[in-house]
């Protein structure tokens, strides 16, 4: 008995699909990996940026907030501090995720602190690329 | 076994350092008063110690990181390629802190 139809029994019996989900058409979602590649994709981004980000970080120490509001604010190093945030926090939202999902086994807790990560990481995000903006539109 | 921790303790020690990321541009957009208050922070003995501890973790979990891609991409499972590659991290994450921090306070950010 097959439940591949035309397929035959061969195909069949090396299918990880139950019967049921079969008959529905119900399979992978194809978005199993998408964390994974998320988080390694952000981590290759931050490795490039890394260099001209601690070029910038030098470039402020020791300054005043006019000097240190002049130098973050020029287009080139806003658009490298843009890029770091997006994907420092896009990262570290996965980052935290996983670790929630290791360590915290009450269900209502594990959602509430997935939750909660989820609105500090956007939140995070949200702020710094504001400030950024704020300084380069020099209001 | 116990580096492998220590990639995930760093990230969480990153993760919590964003705030004094954005509390940093923030009050560099907010004007004069705020930016000073942050540079009293991180200007005292306190605050330098937690800014070293966030280069440090920074740097870490950077070199820890890219050990972790090596092994992605299938290389350096072999007993004395991992141990190498731990060292590496470990010691490279702690030679690249003292590195920055000397080329920091030789351009002035020590003041």
């Amino acid at each position: 008995m097959s439940y591949s139809g035309s397929q035959g029994p061969a195909r069949a019996s090396t299918s990880m699909r139950t019967p049921l989900g079969r008959v529905r058409f119900l399979g992978a979602a194809h978005s199993g990996t998408t964390d994974f590649w998320r988080q390694r994709l952000t981590a290759v981004a931050m490795t490039l940026l890394m260099i001209p980000g601690i070029v910038v970080v030098m470039m402020v120490l020791g300054r005043n907030q006019a000097g240190a509001a002049q130098v973050l604010g020029s287009p080139w190093v806003a658009l490298i501090l843009i890029l770091f945030i997006v994907a420092s926090t896009w990262h570290m939202k996965i980052g935290m995720q996983v670790v929630i999902e290791d360590y915290v086994h009450n269900e209502k807790l594990k959602l509430a602190s997935i939750m909660a990560n989820n609105f500090f990481s956007f939140a995070v995000a949200l702020a710094a690329i504001y400030a950024i903006i704020k300084l380069s539109s020099g209001v | 076994m116990i580096m492998s921790i220590v990639h995930r303790v760093t990230g969480m020690a990153l993760y919590a350092g964003t705030l004094l990321l954005v509390w940093w541009l923030v009050a560099a957009a907010s004007g004069p008063t705020a930016y000073a208050r942050v540079q009293a922070f991180t200007g005292s003995f306190i605050g330098r110690l937690i800014v070293l501890g966030y280069t440090w973790a920074l740097m870490h979990h950077l070199l820890s990181g890219i050990r972790h891609f090596i092994w992605d991409l299938g290389y350096g499972f072999k007993p004395n390629e991992r141990e190498t590659l731990t060292w590496a991290a470990l010691i490279g994450g702690i030679s690249l802190t003292v590195l920055l921090w000397i080329v920091a306070y030789a351009i002035g950010g020590g003041r």
